[in-house]
């Protein structure tokens, strides 16, 4: 697990505002979400892998995070072979229950390009983006409650920590004769045993942590200052503005050339 | 049990990190679970709907967290900050998990305000594991699965996504609630105030 | 300018049916440096707990009054400061000038004066990096100084301190002793809590110990309390100057070889090490924070794999298994022949009572039943853990979880047994009963490894030492 971020930080559009980048890529995906064509995603993906450097993000890097998308692309073009709705075009295979027509493959292509299309720009975002400024940028641009957004990352905080502690918990399982050999049934409880003891664990270091906050004024009824100021300007607009744009654009596309296929409807 | 409530509606510094402790803690087993979701996806292959009966896990969270904290807002909290970190820890499906994680919050969040945030029995966690399966299913419904037949697929895939979610983080989480108060972390929630003194 | 004036005061944490803190009267004037004794379990985070403001009302049941200069601590909060025991779960922030920022921020000062107080109170305490490191690059005695900055960046009048030292190796203790003594103002109040205090005397001019029963046992100048009270505290579970910790050293030549780890290294928790553990031996791993000693624990268990070199058992401790390493073994065959006491007991925890925690490492390894119960209630009774035999492991004290974890790695009576700081914040009275455990087992022919910062625990018992350098240190 690795929660720094990947990215040069000073290339143009990675050091945008963090609520802003979060709002461009919600916005670019429930844009590219609503059509089931494969034309408008591949486009919207053209795009944000020319705009790629811009946010400093290596191909490699972004290669390696959307990796397991492949598995479920496999996925969706299994459930498709089996259960598509309409089989429309060309008979490709016909073998009992199986009937692949070219409508089929279509189909399931506009479905994987959806799903990377609407994907990629939360990877780019979280590839770019620090978790402390996140949580400033929540409470001073977009005014989250403080409360809540310094007590997620507190927590957020614990996260390697209780990466390390799993295994930790593994080790003592073993160190007390307790291992699960070759025995699937037997391994699930040992999952389940052992996700149980990090979240009591977990809870436990929370309600100390909690404590901890609450000794340094956390819970002080004064209004709270900021140390690090997070700046939302024109840039941050554009950024903003330039996703809708875009993500609009290639949906336009797709109804001109006549391949747009609403989601509901 | 029960009858305890919670007086003011203000969190506390304890229920706001304990509820994103939960969140995260979650985010890192969703972690683990979804390496296992991928590595049974070929075993489901023929009757890909079943898969379903695994969904009710991602949901936990949101159950979880509403038994637990005993606050408006508690259940849409704990599965939106688990959707987020697991966006952060590198979630392959990007930001829309947090367009997903709020329709599933809110479903179990309706049903904890249904009984206005007295009631935390068994029958409560069972209608929010019912209502945030639903919320989940309806989501997917639409999203994911539109290019699907209707009746072999969408429709079944959605009744057992609320059936798994009724059983897994309905009584799951009310079972765990009842797990978690014997080890006394949670003896600064009402819920874990509910167990004999010693 | 703090003062503190308690008047009968008690707590009783909810859910449970003894008072954590009773009947208690005490007043301390501003200035004063007051070191705040008590056996495990006599109250002594609870009251510093009350002191903060930290005891909110639905958490229990309070008798009598506090104050801090005539207000309810809770609305005094301004005034206090508190340092947490445990390092780890008081930093709140990823990098360390916003950790120490957090506090500033919640009082709501502006941000322009912010900055100059951070870099303050690094300095104060002698913080080596700058504001950007990340907190999770720290080791534990650079977090412990971290979160003391964090609480001098308050300037808190009362400063109250919770066993500051506990996690730390000698040196990184010294450093935060220096640290205190150079940040308190003449007009800083000090409440400190310690086990040890041969270290802790320096700072203080008055010594509080509280009562297990209630109320103050004694309180006075250092030098007034021990010498009136000095053998009833050490025979409580004080730990008192001048009453030296008995001698276990080995009457016996060691025996044969149990294990045999050869240019063992894990980079980058360990450098390479190499060493024989032998029967009837004691033998003491001690190294600075983060030299790789509990992993070299576990690697000597069988628990972890190494990177390089190879960890050996002979046939006297594995019988036909030599051949394989420790950490190939099916955990029930390990378990018979290798016994591991982690260094948080809490983590070594499976079962849902102390009995069925006993039991379940003799049942693993295909004792009869009648076996098993021999075993567990033989062990409850030599660990004064009877009483709480349906109790679940998690609701125990600290010492007494240590004791279970101890008592669980020696039920089904491995030949070797490695224990990670096994007597890590324990008051006198557990301590000397460990230590007299292990001379036994050493001396009834058991190989023991300890990983130990305790220099104590090393004198009492240990017949060889190993010490390990940190991995970074050596080229
Ligand atoms: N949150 C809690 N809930 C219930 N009981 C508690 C809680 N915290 C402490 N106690 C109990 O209150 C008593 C006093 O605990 P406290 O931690 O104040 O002791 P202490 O003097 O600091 O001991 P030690 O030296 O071991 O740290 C113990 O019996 C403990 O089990
Ligand atoms: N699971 C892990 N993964 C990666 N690094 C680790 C892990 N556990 C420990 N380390 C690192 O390895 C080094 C050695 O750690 P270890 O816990 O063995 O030290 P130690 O000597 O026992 O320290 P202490 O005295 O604080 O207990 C440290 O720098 C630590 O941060
Ligand atoms: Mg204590
Ligand atoms: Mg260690």
């Amino acid at each position: 697990m690795n929660l720094e971020p990947v990215a040069r930080p000073d290339a143009p559009l990675a050091r945008r505002n963090p609520v802003a980048k979060l709002a461009a890529a919600l916005l670019c995906s429930i844009i590219l979400i609503a059509t089931l064509d494969p034309v408008a995603p591949a486009i919207a993906i053209a795009v944000e892998l020319a705009l790629l450097p811009l946010f400093g993000v290596r191909l490699r890097v972004l290669a390696r995070r959307a990796l397991p998308l492949l598995v479920s692309a496999v996925g969706i073009l299994v459930t498709l072979v089996l259960f598509a709705a309409e089989r429309s075009g060309r008979i490709l295979v016909e073998a009992g229950p199986f009937l692949i027509t070219s409508g089929v493959l279509i189909t399931a292509l506009g479905l994987v390009l959806r799903m990377f299309a609407v994907a990629l720009p939360g990877v780019i975002v979280v590839a770019t983006t620090d978790p402390t400024d996140l949580a400033d940028a929540l409470v001073q641009n977009a005014k989250l409650p403080a409360r809540f957004a310094y007590g997620a990352l507190a927590a957020f905080r614990l996260v390697p920590l209780l990466a390390q502690e799993w295994q930790m918990i593994s080790m003592a399982r073993r160190a007390r004769g307790v291992d699960a050999g070759r025995n699937p049934l037997a391994r699930l409880r040992l999952f389940g045993s052992t996700a149980f003891t990090l979240l009591v664990g977990a809870i436990r270091r929370g309600t100390r942590l909690a404590v901890a906050m609450d000794a340094r004024g956390f819970d002080a009824m004064t209004p709270r200052s900021v140390a690090r100021r997070q700046h939302f300007g024109r840039a941050d607009g554009l950024l903003i503005a330039g996703a809708a744009v875009l993500a609009g654009a290639a949906l336009a596309v797709s109804i001109a050339t006549g391949t747009f296929r609403p989601l509901i409807g | 049990m029960s009858k305890t409530t919670v007086t003011t509606n203000r969190w506390r510094t304890v229920d706001v990190v304990v509820a994103a402790v939960i969140a995260v803690t979650f985010g890192v087993i969703f972690w683990a679970w979804g390496l296992l979701w991928n590595v049974v996806t070929p075993a489901f292959a023929f009757l890909p709907a079943t898969q379903a009966i695994m969904y009710g896990v991602w949901l936990i969270p949101a159950v979880l967290g509403g038994l637990v904290i005993r606050r408006p807002g508690a259940a849409l909290f704990c599965e939106t900050v688990a959707a987020v970190v697991s966006v952060l820890l590198g979630s392959e499906w990007g930001s829309i998990t947090i367009l997903q994680g709020l329709s599933q919050g809110i479903g179990a969040e309706l049903a904890f305000a249904a009984f206005r945030y007295r009631s935390f029995r068994r029958p409560t966690a069972l209608l929010a594991g019912a209502l945030t399966g639903l919320g989940a299913a309806v989501f997917d419904f639409f999203v994911w699965n539109g290019e699907y037949a209707l009746g072999s697929y969408r429709i079944p895939y959605a009744l057992l996504t609320i059936a798994s979610a009724t059983a897994i983080a309905g009584v799951g989480a009310w079972s765990l609630t009842r797990a978690l108060a014997k080890t006394g972390v949670l003896d600064r929630f009402p819920a874990g105030r509910e167990r004999t003194t010693i | 300018m703090s003062a503190v004036r308690l008047r009968g005061f008690g707590w009783r944490h909810a859910g449970r049916k003894r008072w954590a803190v009773r009947g208690l009267d005490l007043r301390i004037e501003h200035g004063e440096r007051v070191l705040l004794l008590g056996a495990s379990g006599a109250g002594k985070s609870t009251l510093l707990a009350a002191l903060a403001g930290l005891l909110p009302e639905d958490s229990g049941e309070q008798e009598g009054t506090v104050e801090i200069d005539g207000r309810d601590p809770r609305t005094a909060r301004e005034e206090v400061g508190l340092l947490f025991q445990d390092p780890e779960t008081q930093l709140v922030m990823a990098r360390c000038g916003d950790d120490v920022a957090f506090g500033p921020e919640n009082r709501g000062l502006p941000a322009e004066q912010i900055w100059p107080r951070v870099d303050e109170a690094l300095h104060r305490v002698g913080f080596r990096y700058g504001r950007d490191r990340p907190t999770a690059a720290l080791s534990g005695g650079e977090q412990q100084r971290l979160a003391l900055a964090g609480v001098l960046a308050l300037r808190p009048s009362l400063l109250l301190l919770d066993e500051p030292t506990a996690n730390l190796d000698p040196a990184g203790a010294a450093l935060i002793r220096d640290a205190v003594a150079t940040a308190l103002d003449t007009d800083t109040t000090l409440l400190l809590v310690e086990h040890r205090l041969a270290e802790a005397l320096p700072l203080v001019d008055r010594v509080v110990v509280l009562a297990p029963g209630g109320g103050v046992q004694a309180d006075g100048t250092p030098q007034a309390v021990f010498a009136a009270h000095g053998e009833a505290l050490a025979a409580e579970g004080v730990w008192v100057p001048g009453h030296p910790a008995p001698r276990r050293r080995a009457t016996t030549a060691a025996g044969s070889e149990l294990l045999a780890a050869d240019e063992l290294a894990l980079p980058p928790r360990l450098a390479t090490v190499s060493l024989t553990v032998r029967a009837g031996e004691a033998l003491a791993v001690h190294g600075p924070n983060g030299a790789g000693k509990s992993t070299l624990a576990l690697l000597l268990g069988g628990l972890l794999a190494p990177a390089a070199g190879r960890v050996t058992a002979t046939a006297e401790l594995a019988g036909g298994d030599a051949r394989t390493p420790p950490h190939r073994w099916r955990a029930p065959a390990l378990v018979g022949r290798i016994g591991s006491v982690f260094q948080d007991p809490e983590h070594q925890f499976v079962t849902a009572t102390v009995a069925d925690e006993l039991a379940l490492g003799p049942r693993r390894t295909g004792r009869t039943e009648a076996q098993v119960r021999t075993t567990v209630d033989a062990l409850l009774d030599r660990l004064r853990l009877a009483a709480l035999a349906e109790a679940n492991p998690y609701t125990l004290s600290g010492g007494e979880a240590r004791r279970l974890s101890v008592a669980t790695a020696l039920a089904t009576a491995p030949r070797l047994l490695v224990c990670d700081e096994p007597t890590f914040g324990q008051d006198r009275r557990t301590w000397r009963e460990l230590v007299e455990l292990f001379a036994e087992l050493r001396d009834n022919g058991h190989g023991l490894v300890t990983v130990t910062h305790d220099t104590e625990f090393i004198a009492a018992l240990a017949d060889r030492q190993v010490g390990l350098e940190h991995p970074g240190s050596t080229p």
